[in-house]
């Protein structure tokens, strides 16, 4: 496994017991915005369209770990049903949808921001929409794009693209809804990252974050915990003083017109090793945020 | 009967109804005449109030219900050697019944019926399962397709068909089971069950069951005054029996049921809670000729594997001895069908093999074992007739009888 060349996506560098995650970041806003310890990920992103066949023997692999349920993103893996969940009940509510519909998020435009290998998108292209997924790391495109051909359905219902949420807006895409699952506390200037968010989002539309709260839970947890005792995570994965509490994002949202409607806690019972949604939201949280209309 | 039953528990639930299902099987769909034949098909299962919910959940009991096939109001379990019995009443437990026997074809056709109500279901037949592609276990394998392609079933006439979940609902000789490469155990009792279609000479609404030396013999009530009856014996004697008259044959199955001693219960134990033994009716000829099948117990090691979950018996076969063996098949489909609602609305592929391990396999492993290794024991203790075990066995039962907590919980379990 080429982890020199792991990449710069949510779903293995984001996440607390993550071994592939080697303290690579997500890349958001250009150049200003990368806040990268590993230069190999800019490598990753910079190679364009050519791709050698190394690289491509590289994402095969990759592809297989991303999506191993018991691989490097195991936890990722554990979360997707509970985020899913989640964001499926907030955007029923924010569009009138019927929840307890099989395809309720039918014909719903949604970005992905820092969408990995596709764990979250596929999960949401099954619930109908159609799902665009960004990523600053080629590989992790790559691997998503690999991973949908195999069902016509998801194939058909998800676009992967190698670009930045900023050169997203540059190109002027608006979307119903936006997510961001695990990024966040990767992002260098999070004021800005949500600026993009919202400007990303259409009017009355909705937005998804998942992140880590700054607490001494999350601390016992995220660092000690999965960095020191169990080692399941490299040191310095993490940045404690960078994790955002909820009352923070919820204050920084609402000042770029994205007040907050909703939060959950999601929790890890580390016996059984399933999430579940909570009302404590000192360790892990989900939030939805939907835009104000611009009259 | 199982795969029919998943294929409705998905059509009718809104949430799994867009699931697009291809029913397939070797022939067209069970019909049964209207009214039904005279004498009742050998096959009967007893249905327990678990799976009569699931059948009025998906809307196929009212072709079930009585007349077409009987509910019991008691269960009667007794030793011929000794003193020991048992006897359950739903009066005494505030219960309409205890249960139904049915035909299988009765519920077999209720079900297929019910099938084409949903819109969402293909049947397709004759179809012969030629060949199976299914992607590998782990990502590690570097063998075969990759974990996320999706099945693709071969089939005798040539065509190919792909599909997210391949559901084995094929029996005991599942030919899925084979192509998936799926292991089995299996053990042969040396013993043959004798099915045959009885009168009684008195109205029955109880489903009797007496062990005997050489195994267990059941009577069970089935419609029109016709009874069932499962008689597990040795090899031979079941030899002889399928070839003696129907006079013979009722003759025989009299002195099993009512030769030897009476139990009277054991008069050291209280018998203020007990319920009186009730002898049960003569039986006549007249119905069906008796038939013998070999006896086995059979699982597969694992139900599932990427892209595939095996149900019914081609997942686990029991002794016939408790009526159990398509309640469990029923119980998969609660579990399968209740894995694939979750997945749908969490947005996850319903032939991941992560979730078919977590809210299938694992569960019903967990309760089809545990009934496995019930009816085996069960089997064990009945089958030898050794003073010492018999009066043993005629003791615990009448525990049982005389100890209202336990008999309610051993009924709380064989009604499911």
């Amino acid at each position: 496994m080429a982890s020199q060349c792991s990449p710069l996506h949510n779903q293995s560098a984001s996440f607390l017991y993550n071994t592939r995650a080697d303290g690579s970041q997500m890349s958001f806003s250009g150049s200003s915005g990368i806040h990268n310890r590993d230069a190999n990920a800019e490598k990753g992103s910079a190679l364009g369209s050519s791709i050698n066949a190394d690289e491509v023997l590289k994402f095969e692999e990759m592809a297989k770990d991303w999506w191993d349920p018991e691989g490097s993103s195991a936890p990722l893996h554990s979360m997707n049903p509970v985020r899913t969940k989640f964001t499926r009940d907030a955007l029923c509510l924010c569009f009138g949808r019927d929840s307890s519909s099989a395809q309720p998020l039918h014909g719903l435009a949604i970005l992905d921001v820092g969408c990995g290998g596709g764990l979250f998108s596929e999960a949401l292209a099954r619930l109908g929409a159609s799902v665009t997924g960004i990523d600053a790391s080629e590989a992790g495109i790559l691997v998503a794009r690999e991973h949908a051909r195999a069902d016509p359905v998801i194939h058909a219902r998800t676009s992967y693209r190698n670009i930045t949420a900023e050169q997203a807006l540059d190109e002027g895409l608006q979307f119903d809804a936006v997510v961001a699952s695990e990024v966040i506390e990767h992002v260098e200037n999070v004021p800005e990252f949500c600026r993009s968010l919202a400007a990303l989002t259409r009017d009355s539309g909705a937005v998804v974050v998942s992140t880590i709260n700054r607490t001494a839970a999350s601390y016992a947890v995220a660092i000690v915990g999965a960095e020191y005792l169990a080692q399941v995570v490299p040191r310095g994965t993490h940045d404690w003083s960078r994790f955002i509490t909820p009352d923070e994002l919820a204050r920084l949202m609402e000042g770029v017109g994205l007040p907050q409607v909703s939060i959950s806690g999601m929790f890890l019972n580390p016996v059984t090793s399933r999430w579940s949604l909570m009302n404590d939201t000192s360790v892990n949280y989900i939030s939805y945020f939907k835009k104000k209309t611009v009259s | 009967m199982v795969g029919a039953a998943l294929a409705c528990a998905l059509g009718s639930n809104p949430i799994t109804a867009s699931l697009r299902v291809l029913v397939m099987d070797r022939g067209g769909p069970t019909e049964v005449t209207s009214p039904l034949p005279e004498v009742p098909d050998l096959r009967v299962s007893t249905v327990t109030p678990a799976s009569v919910q699931l059948f009025q959940d998906i809307g196929a009991w009212e072709d079930v219900a009585p007349p077409r096939s009987a509910a019991f109001q008691h269960m009667q379990v007794w030793d011929e050697g000794g003193n020991g019995y048992v006897r359950y009443s739903a009066g005494n437990v505030g219960l309409a019944n205890m249960g139904y026997v049915a035909e299988n074809r009765v519920l077999q056709a209720a079900l297929m019926r019910r099938l084409k109500d949903f819109k969402n279901s293909t049947l397709f037949w004759p179809a012969s399962l030629e060949a199976l592609t299914l992607p590998s276990y782990a990502p590690e394998a570097h063998e075969g397709p990759s974990t996320n392609s999706l099945a693709e079933l071969r089939l005798a006439d040539g065509r190919t068909i792909q599909a997210r979940l391949v559901v084995g609902a094929d029996g005991a000789r599942s030919r899925t089971r084979q192509l998936a490469d799926l292991r089995t155990f299996s053990r042969s009792y040396h013993q043959r069950g004798i099915v045959a279609s009885v009168r009684t000479q008195q109205a029955n609404d109880t489903a009797w069951q007496r062990f005997l030396p050489t195994g267990p013999l059941a009577l069970l009530p089935v419609r029109d005054g016709y009874s069932n009856i499962v008689w597990s014996t040795s090899v031979q004697q079941a030899m002889a029996l399928e070839k003696a008259s129907p006079q013979e044959f009722a003759l025989a199955v009299n002195e099993a049921l009512n030769g030897g001693s009476t139990p009277a219960g054991n008069p050291l134990l209280p018998s203020r809670s007990r319920e009186e033994f009730v002898a049960p009716p003569a039986v006549s000829a007249g119905g069906s000729k008796q038939r013998s099948f070999p006896l086995t117990l059979a699982g597969a090691g694992r139900y599932v594997r990427p892209r595939l979950a095996l149900v019914g018996d081609a997942a686990h076969v029991v002794h016939p001895l408790a009526g159990q063996g398509v309640n469990l098949g029923f119980g998969d489909v609660r579990a399968l069908s209740a894995a694939l609602t979750h997945a749908v609305e969490t947005g996850r592929d319903p032939g991941e093999l992560a979730l078919l391990e977590e809210m299938y396999e694992e569960p019903r492993q967990r309760e089809n074992g545990m009934m496995m290794v019930a009816l085996d024991s069960l089997k064990h203790i009945f089958a030898p007739q050794s003073g010492f075990v018999a009066s043993v066995r005629g003791l615990g039962l009448d525990l049982i009888n005389g100890t209202p907590a336990l008999k309610a919980r051993i009924m709380k379990y064989a009604m499911g």
